[in-house]
């Protein structure tokens, strides 16, 4: 039996998410460590490029912001945000893209909330804001979402709606415009959860070991459709070996 | 040496007056104008109304030092180094500072919009959420500042389509009275040259009135014109070229140095004290005529540390934890 902590976990469930030849979208952080793994595991196809305009870089060693100067070495181009979010929003290229964001609150629906909590105007809490990750949900195929499991985050109702979900269900998206996309999967600290085809609500669709669905709903502001859950396969010690040995060698991200 | 070669403080002093519309070039931990800013806090200039995709360390002591009345912004943290910039957060949650809050490709697309002298772009992000639908600034304070433009966003149907409504948000222009970067390299006449990513700095530049170029090396005209193809902006834009080594330290510059994470995990604790803080700002800045008095306060092994080494254009093995 392998033992690891909470954030390799949800490392991996990210990165199991991820195609072979994707083009990867990818901030700082997790998402990261997601990306890199799944590139050294499965998906040696997979292309990782950030906002900044860096496009597929020789990643030696682990970016912690996407301006790191390790972003351009090897780069097979060093462009800017102007081409990066181009890339994204165009029609041709945008559905190839899978964006891997983190939030503050996510709702029934994956609207996502990194701006703030309490009112807008005055806020109890502030956040960084969008960055690009309204941008990125606007315009790609799919998202995968990383967040903390607790009640105060799986929100009734977001406080400010940065990113854009499935907005207001069925139909919400292409009613105000998006042509695509919308978030695949929800990644969080007890559960892998997505979202039904047909009502866009989320759904528990794997508990990590040691929690039961119940648990994941006790930890979650809205009722959750747990009636498809089942439990996740653990991480293999091939895919332990990787993420430690390989990505994060010096536990920057991984702690 | 061309009348656009000048020092800092006369930079700042010429092109930066209180009450400023200034944007700020560079990306979190990358190029970001420090020496720049830290003499902006110097003279104490007030009220600037700051544009940024997303505005990292420059922002945060302009701000903590109070020379900021506004800001137009989409991102205002430093990965690691700050997963909120604590004295942009903290004058934020105490009321001090109007934000109004956009998306890095919108403020692209609006520096873009004002480099290209057109009123707006067009994007298709953002549509049903609160970056349209909730403003930072109200009606009133858009009617006394002749610089804001009327509305935030606007949500429009693609005019040129038949059949289904296909909404697109409009995006306005900005024209900065003054954009400031940091550069690997500039000429005497103001050429300049940027290795690695250009984030937005050259619509940044284009956008705006004045343009201070500060540069880790500055180099005759026909260094720059023997290959012109990695030039980014002519030189008739830029209005004031200063030579200044180091000076987006703390951040990095790519090729040049890495960024001192060292420093910039310091400065993250001290930024969360008002008193450690205030005592920051008199050390590194106050206490200093110009930036090579603030190397001299920084720990000459540090800079050694995070010295780029070619090829890879940053410090491989530095201690970042």
């Amino acid at each position: 039996m392998e033992t690891y902590t909470a954030r390799e976990l949800m490392a991996i469930v990210a990165a199991r998410e991820i195609h072979d030849g994707e083009i990867v979208f990818c901030g700082t952080g997790l998402p990261l460590l997601a990306a890199m793994a799944a590139e050294r595991i499965h998906a040696p196809g997979a292309i990782i490029f950030f906002e900044t305009g860096a496009v597929d870089p020789d990643l030696r060693e682990i970016p912690l912001t996407v301006a790191d100067p390790r972003v351009m070495y090897g780069a097979s181009l060093n462009a800017g945000l102007a081409a990066a979010f181009a890339i994204m929003q165009n029609r041709f290229l945008g559905p190839k893209v899978v964006g891997i964001l983190g939030a503050a609150q996510v709702d029934r629906y994956g609207n996502l909330n990194s701006t703030c909590i309490g009112d807008y105007s005055r806020p109890v809490v502030r956040f960084p804001g969008s960055g690009g990750a309204c941008d990125v949900g606007s315009f790609v195929g799919r998202t995968i979402v990383f967040i903390r499991h607790e009640k105060r985050r799986f929100v009734e109702r977001l406080d400010y709606l940065t990113t854009p979900g499935y907005l207001d269900g069925p139909g919400g998206r292409e009613r105000a415009g998006y042509k695509h996309g919308g978030p695949a999967c929800v990644i969080s600290d007890m559960a892998l959860l997505r979202f039904d085809e047909a009502s866009k609500e989320m759904y528990l669709d794997r508990y990590y070991p040691g929690t039961a669905p119940e648990e994941v709903q006790a930890h979650t502001g809205f009722p959750l459709d747990i009636s498809r859950a089942a439990p996740l396969d653990p991480p293999t010690a091939q895919e332990l070996r990787i993420l430690r040995e390989e990505v994060d060698p010096q536990r920057l991200i991984l702690r | 040496m061309s009348e656009k070669v000048t020092s800092l403080a006369e930079a700042v002093r010429h092109f930066i007056h209180d009450g400023a519309y200034i944007s700020f070039g560079g990306f979190t931990v990358n190029r970001q104008p420090m020496a720049v800013a830290y003499e902006i806090i110097r003279q104490r200039i007030r009220g600037l109304h700051v544009y940024m995709h997303s505005g990292g360390q420059a922002l945060d002591p302009l701000i903590g030092a109070g020379c900021v009345r506004a800001v137009e912004i989409a991102y205002g943290a430093n990965g690691r180094f700050a997963p909120t910039c604590v004295r942009f957060r903290k004058a934020v949650e105490r009321g001090e500072l109007l934000v109004e809050d956009y998306t890095n490709y919108q403020m692209t697309l609006r520096f873009l919009a004002g480099a290209m002298g057109v009123p707006f772009l067009p994007v298709r992000s953002g549509m049903g959420t609160d970056i349209v639908n909730r403003w930072g600034f109200d009606t009133q304070m858009r009617r006394r500042d002749p610089q804001l433009p009327n509305r935030k966003l606007v949500v429009l149907d693609n005019p040129f389509a038949d059949g289904e409504p296909e909404p697109v948000v409009l995006v306005p222009a900005i024209n900065p009275d003054v954009t400031v970067i940091h550069v690997q390299w500039a000429d005497t006449q103001g050429t300049v040259r940027i290795a690695g990513l250009t984030f937005a700095d050259v619509e940044q530049a284009r956008a705006a009135r004045h343009v201070i170029v500060t540069c880790e090396e500055l180099v005759e005209p026909e260094v720059l014109r023997a290959e012109p193809d990695r030039n980014q902006l002519p030189f008739f834009i830029v209005d004031a070229v200063v030579h200044v080594p180091y000076g987006a330290h703390p951040t990095a510059c790519y090729g040049f140095y890495d960024y001192d994470a060292q420093h910039l995990n310091a400065y993250r604790a001290l930024a969360a004290d008002d008193e450690r803080f205030a005592a920051y700002l008199d050390e590194y800045v106050y206490g200093v005529n110009d930036h090579a008095e603030y190397l001299e306060k920084i720990d000459t092994e540090a800079l050694e540390r995070i010295r780029a080494v070619p090829p890879f254009g940053y410090a491989p093995g530095l201690a970042r934890g």
